[in-house]
Formats: structure tokens, C-alpha cells, sequence
């Protein structure tokens, strides 16, 4: 049974924002940043430039950008299948990512992974996993290994938290669960964040799970569990900040579940029959980029000028990524084997 | 080992006989031949971890068990009141998911030890194993190292059952990445194991259940074994015999029997699963120009089998004549105590192979 009406988004006061000028403006440009290379994605995809599976991002970019945004340049992410917009939220040039999904030399998995595995040991970006849940082990690990240093090492310096990001999917799967114990157990400083977009591929969330309200599966971990509106990027911001310093505290995991919506299909090679004109329409209306735009011109932190001025900026670095890509270098064939082992540099 | 008192008794030169001798091995009590001296091997392998967790501090343990416990056969016993809770860290049973925490705590720099309950269980932990510890590098075009080691015991055991008597090392050799190594004498297990632990890939560390107990002299000063070397275990110019883990030891009973009858065998331990040490491998074939495959692994798609290839693609012009692969059969390990020693490897089943070979009786 397909869920008929939408849950009621957890309401966010703007009052309670409180965000400066200028980290407003970081927040906007990397959800501008998110929305716009992926619309390239889909064009660059569809000219025959990029192949593979291609899952996009658009609709969904408070989330990325309200939490790594809130975060600091040596915490880790880790992402799936659709990290695109994670990696460039953690840092990675727009270029480096352009130029892995054109499958070159030059790109940041070195042509090696593709759409769907990113990575930068640079940016603290554990990468993108492209079967459902198991990068949440992997980012479980990180997190026990800044304790590990802080606890049995010592080191007072060692307070990286870990975003850990997966879908409403990965949500049933039994490494959820089990990290979900083994984090709180251990007081893990990690964020889990589930971007409930209402759909695993074509399996409505309602119809794959006994308990949609994900975030209540934190309670019987004796975890922080959140939900909040995935649309709003300062309610995501927020909530995201609290989990931090609870993490750096060391004070353990948050379970956050942002309502989200994928504004395209799963793939781009997915015809998106399922889902209703009505449930589209309901979250076309709450595009988070026009909402933070709104926001921040009402509370006379910028100018409509000053975000178009951001607008072409970005596009012109899309472009030039774009361009980048094109011009990169194949890998070598006579590498097809480097990398195999770590004696590969 | 045990069975060597069987196999005097029983003829080997008839696959007739076999019976009558998996018979006597069932009924002969455990006993341990083996020279007895100052180490036993799980107190080799803790050794081992010991030394290497004192000299890195980045080193550390995980798995069911392995502290308060000791580990199922006691490799980890009290490391934990030495290194502390984090360091050998009891985990709740969940294979895959410690499995893959300890991926990612190998690269963002720690070097984990992951001791499998019973090797067997690491099943649960393929995914992990297969595409994040063993293609993440890779894939991620080198932007991350994985440290790492799965060790544990593994093997045909007395009469565990089929999901406690894996033969594994079919299933993880097409990983791609995975280095496996199969540890057969306390002296190699110390060495070998200290040598995975600072290898900056990952690593299965395969140990046999049946050998755990096995001693020797070792020696006082720190060692430590390449990985990648094959062991010459015995030299001589009729017939190699390839081999690892729990069969370097029925191969010996054999060989007692073959060098009496003047039958020479050149026995190497491959120690290396994957890769495979060729050079050693090579050398032997062009002065025996006759192999023997002896292993517990499945015949299907086994080491034997990649092995046998692998010969052909590189030594045929030295072989005098068809390489012959012993292996277990491809059946779950069966309970019933005869019916497992049927479904591995005897050692008059070698000493008749061998006897073919060096006849020419094929």
C-alpha cells in the first residue's frame, strides 16, 4: 500500500536560524553548486558523454549541504550510489568530480570508479558505495577510529566526526542495525543521515517497512534520534549542528531522517512510472534552493543580484569543469593494474 | 600428526586400502607427533600480535571474543588487561558490519586485526571482504589503503559439521586485491602473521584448526617471513609436490613412506595463496618435471585448479607428464567421522600418486 498523504513535515521556525551573512551564502552557493552540476550530469549523460548508472541529486541538496556545511574540512563523509553532490559539498573540485564521471585520467577516483564511487582521501571523503548500506560500516569505522585516537591513543586533537549519508533503503538492511548498535554502544562521533526520498528505486518506503518514521528506530538503541524538513536547509543545518557537538562531545551518535524528494527519477535510466504527478507537484513546491534564496533576501542577507551573481559564477565553473573533463587525459592502458595493491602509488 | 601410526599399518598402494585406513585414522585417538618443544602455534600467532601491537600502536584487534574471552582458541588470551578494551575490541555478532568497520578504520589509518570466530563465518562478511577490503583501493584509483587482516581458523576440523569445515580459499581467491596466506608451522605463523600485520594490504590469514596445537623451538630474536614465499619443505628430483596448510603434514606422512621406496619428492609449502610464488613453484617443476597437487580445498575451482592452470600456462614444455591435483570432494563437509576423512586427502592416496608419477604408470 502506497501512502496517501504526505507526512507532516516537522515545522522550523526561521526565528530559530540563526545564520550569518556570509555562512548563508557558502550554504547557497553549494546547493546552487549541487543543483547545476547535475543538471549538466543529465545533459553531459544524455550527449553520450558519461555512461554507466547515473543517479542524480536534484531536490535533495539541503541535506548534503546542511550537514557537511555544518561540519568541519577534516570530518568525514561517506556517501552511495548518489554522491555526486556529497563529494562536492566535502570539498572535491566540481572539475575532479566532472572528469571521474567522463571516466578520465585526471578525475578523482582516477577514471577507476566512476558515477558511483567518489573519493578523496584529501577531502576526508571515504567515498561513494554502490551497494545499499554498506558504506555504513565503512563510515562506522572512521568514526571508531577517531575515538580509538582520542581514547587509547591519547590524541586530544583527534575529534572528527563522521557524516555518515544513505537512503530511506538502506534503512531495512541489516548493517543499519547493526552499526546503529555497535555506534551507540561505543559513543561513536557520527551522524547517521538517511535522506528519506520516499522511494528505493520503485519500492515505496511504506510498502518496505513496518515503521516508516525512521528516525524512532534510534530509541531502542538508546540513540538521538531526529526527523526534519530534508527541504529546508536551515532546519537541516541546525539539526546537524546539534549532532556535531554531541558527537565531538563525545557524547554520541544522532539518527537524523530528513524528508527529502529526488526531483528526478532513480537513475537516468529509470522511466520514473511510479510516482504520482500529485506527490511530485507537493515537493516541486518546496524547492530548497528558492527557499533559502527567499530567506535570505527577506532577512536582508542578500541581494537577488548578489545570488544571481552566484548563479552565473557557478555555471561558469560547471562549464569550465565540464571543459576540463573533456580535455583530461584516458587513463594509460598500460596501468589497468596499478592501484590493485597499495604498493601502487 | 595422528594418522601417521594408521598409515604404517595400513598398504597404501591401493586406493582399496583406503577404507581400511580412514577406518584405522577414525578410531586412532588424537595424538600429536609432531616434535614436541617450546611453542605452540595459537601461542606463536599470539606472539605474534602481541609484539606487533607493542611496536605500532595503530594496531589493534576486533572480532566475537577476543577479549574477555580470549579468543575461541585462546590466540588473543589476556592481550586485552595489556592493551585495553579498545584496542582488542569484543564485538557484537555481526560479521559483516565489524568487518566493514574495521575497512574503515584501516583507511583513515589504524591497522585492524580481524579475528573470525571460525573462518567460516566470514560469509556473512563477504561483501565487506570482497568490495570494500579487497577492491577499494582500486576503485577509488588508490586514494585509500586498506591495512588490514582476517585471520582465524579454518579448515576441516574433527567432525564440526559442513558450516564449521569451510574450505574457503575457493571463494576468495577471484577477489581481487585480497593477498591470502595459509599459515602450517608454528615458526611460519609467527612470522608470516607479523608480516601481514605491517603489509599495507589487505590480507586473509588462513590458520588450520587441526594445527593450533602443534609445537617448536622458535627462535628468541624478532623474525619476520615474506609473504610472498613459497617454503621448500623437503628437496628432491622425482616429483614436486605443491601443498599448504594442514596437508603439508599428510604430505610428510607420505613422503616417509616414498623416500624408503627411493621415491624423491621436492615438497613446497605455498605459504602464498594468492599470489602464487611461481619462481619457487618454476624451479621445482624443470627438475622434477612431475607435479602433485595436494590440498583441502575443493577440487572445483580451487587452489589446485587455478594452480594446475596456471602450470600449463607456464611450465608445460617441462612437464613429463599431466599434473595431478589431490583435493577434497566437492560436497559439504559431511559429520560423520569416516565420511569426512573420506572427503579430504589421505596420505596413501599421495604416496600412491606419487608412486604413479615416479613409474610412469599413468
Amino acid at each position: 500500500m502506497v501512502q496517501e498523504r504526505e507526512r507532516v513535515l516537522p515545522s522550523f521556525s526561521t526565528t530559530q536560524a540563526n545564520i550569518t551573512r556570509e555562512d548563508g551564502l557558502i550554504v547557497y552557493e553549494d546547493m546552487v553548486l549541487g543543483r547545476l552540476f547535475e543538471d549538466k550530469c543529465a545533459e553531459m549523460y544524455y550527449r553520450g558523454k558519461m555512461f554507466g548508472f547515473v543517479h542524480l541529486y536534484n531536490g535533495q541538496e539541503a541535506v548534503s549541504s546542511g550537514v557537511i556545511k555544518a561540519m568541519r574540512k577534516d570530518d568525514y563523509v561517506s556517501s552511495t550510489y548518489r554522491d555526486h553532490v556529497h563529494a562536492l559539498s566535502a570539498g572535491v573540485p566540481a572539475r575532479e568530480v566532472m572528469a571521474e564521471l567522463f571516466g578520465k585520467a585526471t578525475g578523482c577516483s582516477k577514471g577507476r570508479g566512476g558515477s558511483m564511487h567518489m573519493f578523496s582521501s584529501e577531502h576526508n571523503l571515504l567515498g561513494g558505495y554502490a551497494f545499499v548500506a554498506e558504506g555504513i560500516p565503512v563510515a562506522t569505522g572512521a568514526a571508531f577510529q577517531s575515538k580509538y585516537r582520542r581514547e587509547a591513543l591519547g590524541d586530544p586533537n583527534a575529534d572528527q566526526v563522521t557524516a555518515c549519508f544513505f537512503g530511506d533503503g538502506a534503512s531495512n538492511n541489516g548493517q543499519f542495525f547493526e552499526c546503529l548498535n555497535m555506534a551507540a554502544l561505543w559513543k561513536l562521533p557520527i551522524l547517521f543521515v538517511v535522506e528519506n526520498n520516499k522511494w528505493a528505486i520503485g519500492m515505496a518506503h511504506d510498502r518496505a517497512t513496518s515503521q516508516p518514521e525512521i528516525y524512532k528506530k534510534a530509541e531502542v538503541f538508546d540513540m538521538a534520534g531526529v526527523e526534519v524538513d530534508g527541504m529546508d536547509v536551515l532546519a537541516v543545518r541546525a539539526v546537524a549542528q546539534e549532532a556535531v557537538a554531541r558527537a565531538r562531545a563525545g557524547e554520541g551518535p544522532t539518527l537524523i531522517e530528513a524528508l527529502t524528494y529526488r526531483f528526478r527519477g532513480h537513475s537516468l535510466a529509470d522511466p520514473d512510472e511510479l510516482r504520482s504527478k500529485a506527490e511530485k507537484d507537493f515537493w516541486f513546491a518546496r524547492d530548497p534552493i528558492k527557499r533559502l534564496a527567499a530567506y535570505l533576501m527577506e532577512q536582508n542577507l542578500a541581494t537577488q543580484e548578489e545570488l544571481k551573481g552566484i548563479n552565473r559564477r557557478i555555471q561558469a565553473t560547471i562549464e569550465e569543469a565540464v571543459q576540463f573533463g573533456l580535455e583530461s587525459p584516458e587513463p594509460d592502458p598500460s596501468e589497468l593494474y596499478r592501484f590493485v595493491f597499495a604498493e601502487d602509488k | 600428526m595422528d594418522e601417521s601410526c594408521a598409515l604404517s599399518s595400513a598398504s597404501p598402494n591401493s586406493l582399496s586400502n583406503l577404507f581400511t585406513f580412514v577406518l584405522a585414522t577414525y578410531t586412532t585417538s588424537l595424538r600429536q607427533e609432531i616434535e614436541m618443544a617450546e611453542t605452540l602455534l595459537y601461542n606463536a600467532l599470539k606472539e605474534a600480535i602481541d609484539e606487533e601491537m607493542a611496536r605500532d600502536s595503530q594496531v589493534f584487534v576486533l572480532g566475537e571474543d577476543v577479549g574477555h574471552y580470549g579468543g575461541s582458541y585462546k590466540v588473543t588470551k589476556d592481550l586485552y588487561k595489556k592493551y585495553g578494551e579498545l584496542r582488542v575490541l569484543d564485538t557484537p555478532i555481526a560479521e559483516n558490519s565489524f568487518t566493514g568497520m574495521a575497512v574503515g578504520a584501516a583507511m583513515t589509518g589504524l591497522r585492524p586485526i580481524i579475528e573470525g570466530m571460525n573462518m567460516g563465518f566470514l560469509l556473512l562478511a563477504f561483501n565487506q571482504i570482497a568490495n570494500n577490503a579487497g577492491m577499494l583501493r582500486y576503485t577509488s584509483g588508490g586514494n585509500f589503503k586498506i591495512p588490514l587482516v582476517i585471520r582465524g581458523p579454518g579448515g576441516v576440523g574433527r567432525q564440526l559439521g559442513a558450516e564449521h569445515s569451510q574450505r574457503l580459499e575457493a571463494y576468495f581467491q577471484g577477489v581481487p586485491g585480497l593477498k591470502m596466506v595459509a599459515c602450517s608451522t608454528p615458526y611460519n605463523a609467527k612470522g608470516l602473521l607479523k608480516a601481514a600485520i605491517r603489509d599495507d594490504n589487505p590480507v586473509l590469514f588462513f590458520e588450520h584448526v587441526l594445527l593450533y596445537n602443534l609445537k617448536q623451538d622458535l627462535p628468541s630474536e624478532d623474525y619476520v617471513l615474506p609473504l610472498d614465499k613459497a617454503e621448500v619443505v623437503q628437496e628432491g628430483s622425482d616429483v614436486t609436490i605443491l601443498t599448504y596448510s594442514r596437508m603439508r603434514h599428510h604430505v610428510a606422512q607420505a613422503t616417509k613412506l616414498l623416500d624408503k621406496e627411493g621415491i624423491g619428492a621436492d615438497v613446497i609449502d605455498l605459504i602464498s595463496l594468492k599470489p602464487i610464488d611461481f619462481e619457487t613453484v618454476g624451479a621445482s617443476i624443470r627438475k622434477t618435471h612431475r607435479v602433485i597437487i595436494v590440498e583441502e580445498c575443493m577440487k572445483s575451482g580451487g587452489i589446485g585448479a587455478e594452480l594446475s592452470a596456471s602450470i600449463m600456462d607456464r611450465f608445460f614444455d617441462e612437464l613429463d607428464a599431466p599434473v595431478i591435483r589431490l583435493a577434497s570432494q566437492d560436497i559439504p563437509t559431511p559429520y560423520n567421522g569416516t565420511l569426512e576423512n573420506l572427503t579430504i586427502v589421505q596420505p596413501p592416496q599421495i604416496v600412491e600418486a606419487a608412486q604413479k608419477l615416479a613409474t610412469n604408470r599413468l
